[in-house]
């Protein structure tokens, strides 16, 4: 089983391939936003360097966010097309999983916090299980102080990761008991994907590219701004 | 360039369209034939809000693009493997939707080997005509009128064309839309006006023509701003009458210039391109001067005239064989411009 994990729902963009042999290579950039131009040429890249054709690809994962509209609709429209064009079911997997994926040894709380823009944070908790990761809150969008509130109102041991601690560092540090995880953390990797994925293929939990949609959280401004309209 | 008559094997392209609020996808052999031509409209989802909302248009592409890419291969009764290239609209447009529809078709030329082609939408309309219509030759005059653009295009040949004019304030769809709203007939306006036009005298408001014996270019402002005028001081007015002489002074600026225009370049022909070419009176009238006075007008089918994935796909199977494939590496351009010789 070979498996090619597309990363892009933050401001990096990233490609991975990989299998039962662990991730066979990867690529990450990190420029502007300018994810659509990468990636295609990224995935040519990392198939050369695996040295795989694309039609022994059997699965496609994709980092489905929440993260970054632009970069996650790129990631997600080329991680489908893909899927489709080979006919191979898709795996989709959270930016908030992947981003605590490289802490899941610690035995403190994990929040994940990805930056929303427009001060906002999208956050998920996570607490280590046997074999892996548990995620103990939905992936949610708060704003900076309420995300603090409920670190202080927890007040166990708790490491913070992703972009969006990177952001609010002074902060959170000020926070007892609370540590940011490295900046080297701050983005999901696809080789987290992969690893993520494998583990998830093995249990058959594939889907149908039809059945992938980016997670947004939030929804459209027009929309909201409808909706109050006609409430008031 | 290729001379394309030296191209033996037949090319099947599928084109990918998302640069507003439809997402469409076809296949077209060598330009010409239609194999299949899907269109996702989402007008519905816009309406409400009396415009395209860009997030709502991009997130709809996101959920859209496979499932209309899988049904055009299916009624076209091809799979990837079968496919000389993949085409994509990659501007002008909504830079979220058009990042959509160039990604799907990169990556399914990544999977199938197949080239890519990026294609500019305006280029597509202009190919629209020729997919209908093949034996029309060069040169052509070429009215492209949409809710984003308004211009006279000399088509000299493939892929040479001069700009004869344009507009230099509201598109003329932009100028149906205002007026629609203005009158709380709904979106989009250019249908619901033709349809209400219908029912109206063209000739009972006196409307001003602008710029119409001026040189090539359009103003839409000033007369979008003489109906919201006339409406406002004739509360009682009937809204059929106000559409009708609106719509007829619209499609008098538009037709007048387009035949001046063909005349003087001694064009084989006018073409209509572009949502607008949807107006059952520019239709009309086209059709009508060219009854009239022998000039040879292409009026095509209303579908190939909004926006659809055919023409892409034709004006791919031109680009492919004269320019070859686009690079992987190739973004959303919104601002996109056709490149027009002097
Ligand atoms: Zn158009």
């Amino acid at each position: 089983m070979l498996i090619l994990g597309i990363e892009s729902a933050t401001q990096q963009v990233g490609c991975a391939i990989g299998g039962h042999e662990g991730v066979l290579a990867s690529a990450h950039s990190a420029r502007g936003r300018r994810h659509a131009e990468s990636l295609a040429p990224q995935m040519q890249f990392v198939l050369n360097q695996a040295r795989v054709t694309i039609d022994e690809i059997s699965v496609v994962a994709v980092d489905v966010g929440p993260g970054l509209y632009t970069g996650l609709r790129v990631g997600v429209s080329t991680a489908m097309a893909t899927a489709f064009g080979l006919g191979v079911p898709m795996i989709g997997v959270s930016s908030l999983d992947l981003v605590a994926f490289p802490v899941r040894h610690t035995r403190r709380l994990i929040a994940a916090a990805i930056d929303a823009r427009r001060g906002e944070l999208f956050t998920a908790f996570y607490r280590q299980v046997p074999g892996g990761l548990q995620r103990v809150t939905e992936p949610h969008v708060v704003s900076p102080d309420d995300l603090f509130n409920e670190l202080m109102a927890e007040g166990t041991e708790c490491l913070v990761v992703g972009d969006g601690a990177i952001r609010y560092r002074a902060e959170l540090s000020g926070i007892s008991k609370v540590e940011v995880a490295d900046e080297s953390l701050a983005y999901p990797s696809a080789a987290s994907l992969v690893a993520l994925a494998h583990a998830r293929a093995l249990r058959e939990e594939f889907v149908q590219p039809s059945e992938i949609s980016p997670l947004y959280l939030r929804r459209p401004d027009a929309e909201a701004n409808w909706s109050s309209r006609s409430v008031s | 360039m290729t001379d394309i008559e030296t191209v033996s094997v037949k090319q099947t392209i599928l084109g990918i369209e998302t640069s507003c609020d439809e997402t469409a996808a076809a296949v077209v052999v060598d330009g010409q034939h239609v194999l299949s031509s899907v269109v996702s409209s989402q007008v519905d989802l816009h309406a409400r809000f009396g415009g395209v909302v860009p997030e709502i248009a991009s997130r709809a592409h996101t959920d859209l693009i496979t499932p209309v890419v899988a049904q055009a291969l299916v009624e076209a009764g091809r799979n990837g493997g079968e496919l000389s290239a993949v085409a994509a609209t990659y501007g002008p447009g909504l830079v979220g939707s058009l990042l959509v529809g160039v990604s799907a078709a990169k990556a399914l030329s990544l999977t199938w080997g197949v080239p890519f082609v990026g294609i500019n939408h305006l280029e597509g309309h202009l190919y629209a005509g020729l997919l209908e219509e093949p034996d029309l030759s060069f040169p052509l005059v070429v009215l492209l009128v949409s809710g984003g653009h308004t211009m006279l295009v000399e088509m000299r040949g493939h892929g040479d064309y001069r700009l004869i004019g344009q507009t230099v304030d509201d598109a003329a769809g932009e100028a149906f839309d205002k007026v629609a709203r203005y009158l709380d007939l709904g979106y989009p306006g250019g249908p619901i006006v033709d349809q209400l036009a219908a029912l109206g005298d063209p000739e009972a408001i006196g409307f001003p023509r602008p710029m119409l014996n001026e040189g090539y270019d359009f103003s839409f402002s000033g007369l979008k701003t003489a109906v919201i005028n006339h409406v406002r001081k004739n509360p009682d007015v009937s809204a059929e009458d106000v559409a009708a002489s609106f719509q007829a002074a619209v499609v008098d600026v538009l037709l007048t210039k387009a035949r001046r225009a063909a005349e003087e370049v001694g064009a084989t022909a006018i073409c209509l391109a572009g949502g607008v070419a949807a107006n059952s009176e520019l239709r009309e009238r086209t059709l009508g001067y060219s009854v009239d006075s022998g000039m040879r007008a292409y009026v095509p089918s209303r579908s190939m005239c909004t926006d659809n994935a055919a023409m892409i796909a034709a004006a791919a199977w031109w680009r492919l064989n004269s320019d070859g494939p686009s690079p992987l590496d190739l973004g959303a351009e919104p601002g996109l411009r056709l490149a027009f010789a002097d």
